[in-house]
């Protein structure tokens, strides 16, 4: 009997409803484009919720030294200068409008005493840059894009699940996908689609993201096609949660070291100090007191080395960990609590500056931020790398196949500022949106081929038939074991022998997912849900695990025990990812994008 | 390691029954945990809703020996596990597979209220200019998860299930968000009064005991958008003012 397949047409289709696939939805549907948006989960629950910080925005409104071209040029230099350079400069240029966009749109962001937009101090900002409510900044953003785009006439197919991209002729025609709920079928016919399904932390065991981030973006690009680019750069924010056990990996923004919080190892030192890498001496504090009162406004102090970019705070905390100077349950200790010695009604302030740090700790680990230090240690966070794209357009080879937020490459380069995401997600969310309608306005509607479809069917029911059969396995262990292995041996510090292994490792896994079997029926089955995420998981987990071991050398958030230096060689390509003809994955060197003298100069001039 | 049993509710439209699952319990973990642990030792179809796992995103709620709670915020050391631990779907809304309700009804209701409309911007930028005092009490309400537990534990949804007639705790919250926004110029009074059902509230306040954002719902949201409807349209020297000036 042929399985019955629900046909829905748009002109758009955004896949993902975080904060790049809404706003990619608001303005394509402003256009007039019929859109529909696809997400796992209920809208409003995407992985944006859990931002804390803030977005980066040059407003100047606390300090107006502040403009595009500085925020340019931290962001080339957090990104060691492997960033899209067009890209960066569209981001800085634009995230100030798409903030005060938000506010148009309802969002309420702490203000300064003159009334406007209050922004903080973040990591590798030179000026306190980042707009934000509490910390709880992602939560803002999302809501307010869902409150605003529920009223645009956006068709909203809640927690539903791509499986593939259909293409005819080369050209984009539709998605292939099945509604969790019921587990029923169905087609969506859309000359363009945008891909916003964020980034890939599932991938290991200790990450902050939530169980969305399998990297469906980034595998169904790949199959239909498309180049992922600098996949080796994977974020491992220094700051999670360590203690208990069942929390690790949880988020402890960074937040709480931009309002004063320090790092401790067990001797009570603040280690920081002992390690500030050159290009980064001129703008940090060397003593206590001026990072102390940089983190209270003074325009005069440099930034404490807590504040240095994330990749290098991560692997500090490494070090001392490894060096047997970490705290009772493998981290270090950051104390926001020690501000009570300079400020008055500091537990006041902490819980007023940091409310959700405070709740979070409190509920979970049992533990007051205000009178003791947390534990902390470094979690997979997010992914630089992604689909390459047009920086202007955001579409990639594939014609009408756009990406855009942590699912796209190109704007951080090897590392990326905090703030620089959700901004990052505006800016190319707005421009992905507006150029799919664009692109979808001159298409003709192409036919879906039917046998296709009914293969994907197939393929996607297979995981039942195998339910009992010898040699079966379970989901959720094979997902276990591919988290284990790549923590471990493509982690924060690599190197060739362990990466060798995971390419091998990689192998049995693939096998292994082969067997996965399903008990039950097609209702709501998580088992079934793990099992078809699998595929994607082990896409980007070898795609990471190949650009990592290309990539000889250690550059921001990738890091090679066995080649610590940067080096000039690998200064000037990206690495792609495609897929062969052979089916097996494709490595190549791209080249950095020119500069144009206007970007040279800036470079000059902030260095 | 001790050993702890769950008696969580399975089943979907063809009937639920309560089934016991025993798995171990170690230091720091949560009902969502042991409910994952039990999905990947025996029950990998167990349908559970669940995000972010730090009590951000408001997916996991569900009812933990009776109390409407975030599962990922709530600790087994503050739980008897001498005894099964009960966990259930929400009960305010149709239950789909196992703790997994269909909530598609709050958003359906979110779409009826009438969207934010901004005052003319205050400078030439197009910027506006608010005080932090004034915007406080907005972001009370603006830390709403949408977790749907003040929905889940309301009598007049829970009980009398008045879903027709009556927006609920969280949507008073999202209305009063609106409201009392410092840029905010839409009128909602006249829909809160007949199409949102305001009055049904009788103020029991259980919203606000179960609210995991800690948001003042009663006393902050409603009961200032009920004073604000009878202002309108109760004030009996108003009415007699709109009746001598027509």
């Amino acid at each position: 009997m042929k399985t019955e397949v629900q046909i829905i047409e748009h002109d758009v289709l955004v896949i993902g409803a975080g904060g790049a696939g809404l706003r990619a939805a608001i303005e394509a549907s402003a256009t007039g484009a019929r859109v529909g948006l696809v997400c796992k989960s209920l809208l409003g629950k995407a992985h944006t919720v859990m931002a804390e910080g803030g977005m980066a925005a040059s407003l100047g409104n606390v300090d107006d030294r502040d403009n595009w071209r500085v925020h340019f040029a931290d962001t080339m230099r957090g990104g060691q200068y492997l960033n899209n350079p067009l890209m960066a400069e569209f981001h800085a240029k634009e995230a100030p409008a798409r903030v005060n966009e938000l506010e148009a749109w309802g969002a309420v962001f702490d203000r300064t005493k003159d009334g406007r937009i209050l922004q903080r101090n973040f990591g590798g900002h030179r000026y306190p840059r980042l707009a934000h409510v509490g910390d709880r900044t992602g939560l803002e953003m999302i809501r307010t894009l869902q409150d605003h785009g529920i009223h645009q006439g956006i068709d909203v197919h809640m927690e539903c699940t791509v499986v593939e991209i259909l293409k005819e002729g080369g050209r984009v025609c539709g998605a292939f996908a099945y509604d969790r709920e019921r587990g029923r079928f169905r087609v969506f016919k859309a000359p363009a689609i945008v891909i916003a399904t964020g980034g890939i932390g599932r991938a290991f065991k200790i990450t902050s993201n939530s169980w969305e981030y399998t990297g469906d973006g980034q595998a169904l690009a790949y199959r239909a096609g498309a180049e992922l680019m600098d996949m080796e750069f994977v974020q491992f924010h220094p700051t999670g949660m360590v203690w208990p056990p069942s929390v690790r990996g949880i988020l402890v923004t960074e937040g709480v070291r931009g309002e004063g919080g320090v790092l401790r190892n067990k001797d009570g030192r603040r280690f920081m100090f002992d390690d500030i890498p050159e290009n980064y001496k001129s703008s940090t504090a060397d003593n206590e007191e001026e990072g102390w009162s940089y983190t209270q406004g003074d325009k005069n102090s440099r930034r404490p080395p807590e504040l240095l970019t994330r990749d290098h705070v991560a692997r500090c905390i490494v070090r001392e960990i490894k060096a047997g100077r970490g705290s009772p349950h493998g981290g270090v200790f950051l104390d926001i609590s020690w501000i009570k010695e300079r400020l008055k009604n500091a537990p006041e302030h902490i819980k007023k500056k940091l409310p959700s740090m405070y709740h979070q700790f409190k509920q979970l680990a049992g533990l007051d931020i205000t009178t003791e230090p947390m534990e902390v240690g470094p979690t997979t966070h997010y992914v630089m790398g992604g689909v390459r794209v047009d920086p202007t357009t955001q579409m990639s080879r594939v014609a009408g196949l756009f990406a855009a937020g942590e699912s796209a490459a190109g704007l951080h380069g090897a590392n990326r500022l905090g703030g620089n995401s959700l901004s990052d997600l505006l800016v190319f969310g707005k421009r992905a949106g507006e150029y799919a309608a664009k692109y979808a306005k001159e298409q003709k509607a192409l036919a879906v081929n039917e046998s296709q479809v009914e293969e994907l069917v197939r393929k996607t029911l297979e995981p039942f038939e195998r339910s009992g059969t010898a040699g079966a396995e379970n989901a959720f262990v094979v997902q276990a074991a591919l988290q284990e292995m790549m923590q471990e041996l493509v982690g924060i510090v690599r190197t060739d022998a362990e990466m060798r292994r995971a390419i091998e490792g990689l192998k049995v896994l693939r096998q292994r997912a082969k067997k996965v079997s399903v008990e039950g029926h097609r209702e709501f089955n998580p088992g079934w849900h793990t099992a078809l995420e699998l595929e994607n998981l082990l896409t980007v987990a070898e795609a990471v695990t190949i650009c990592a071991l290309e990539r000889q050398e250690s550059r921001g958030a990738h890091f090679r025990d066995d080649f610590p230096k940067k080096s000039d060689t690998w200064s000037t390509f990206n690495l792609g990812i495609e897929r062969g003809g052979d089916g097996e994955m494709k490595l190549s060197r791209v080249p950095l994008p020119p500069m144009t003298d206007e970007h040279k100069k800036i470079i000059a001039e902030m260095a | 390691m001790a050993k702890a049993t769950f008696r969580i509710t399975r089943g979907g439209k063809d009937g639920l029954k309560p089934v016991d699952y025993t798995t171990e319990v170690g230091e720091g973990m949560v009902v969502l945990d042991a409910v994952h642990q039990i999905q990947a030792e025996s029950a990998p179809d167990l349908a559970v809703r669940w995000n972010c796992k730090a009590g951000k995103c408001g997916s996991c709620s569900a009812e933990v020996n009776g109390m409407p709670k975030l599962m990922c915020m709530t600790r087994l050391t503050d739980l008897n596990l001498d005894e099964p631990v009960t966990i259930e779907p929400m009960r305010a809304f149709p239950v789909i597979r196992d703790l997994v309700t269909d909530v598609s009804w709050n958003f359906e209701v979110k779409k009826r209220i009438k969207k934010f409309k901004p005052r003319a911007p205050d400078a030439p930028d197009g910027t506006w200019r608010m005080s932090q005092v004034d915007v406080d009490r907005v972001q009370e309400f603006r830390k709403c998860i949408e977790c749907f537990l003040c929905q889940d534990v309301c009598h007049v949804l829970r009980d009398h299930h008045k879903h027709d007639e009556f927006i609920g705790p969280r949507f008073f919250v999202y209305t009063a968000a609106l409201e009392m926004h410092p840029l905010d110029v839409e009128d909602r009074l006249g829909d809160l009064r007949k199409t949102d059902g305001l009055g049904y509230c009788n103020i029991t306040k259980c919203c606000t005991k179960v609210c995991p954002e800690n948001i003042t719902i009663t006393d902050n949201a409603i009961i200032p958008l009920k004073e604000r409807v009878v202002d309108r349209f109760f004030d009996p020297l108003r009415a007699l003012i709109s009746k001598v000036t027509g």
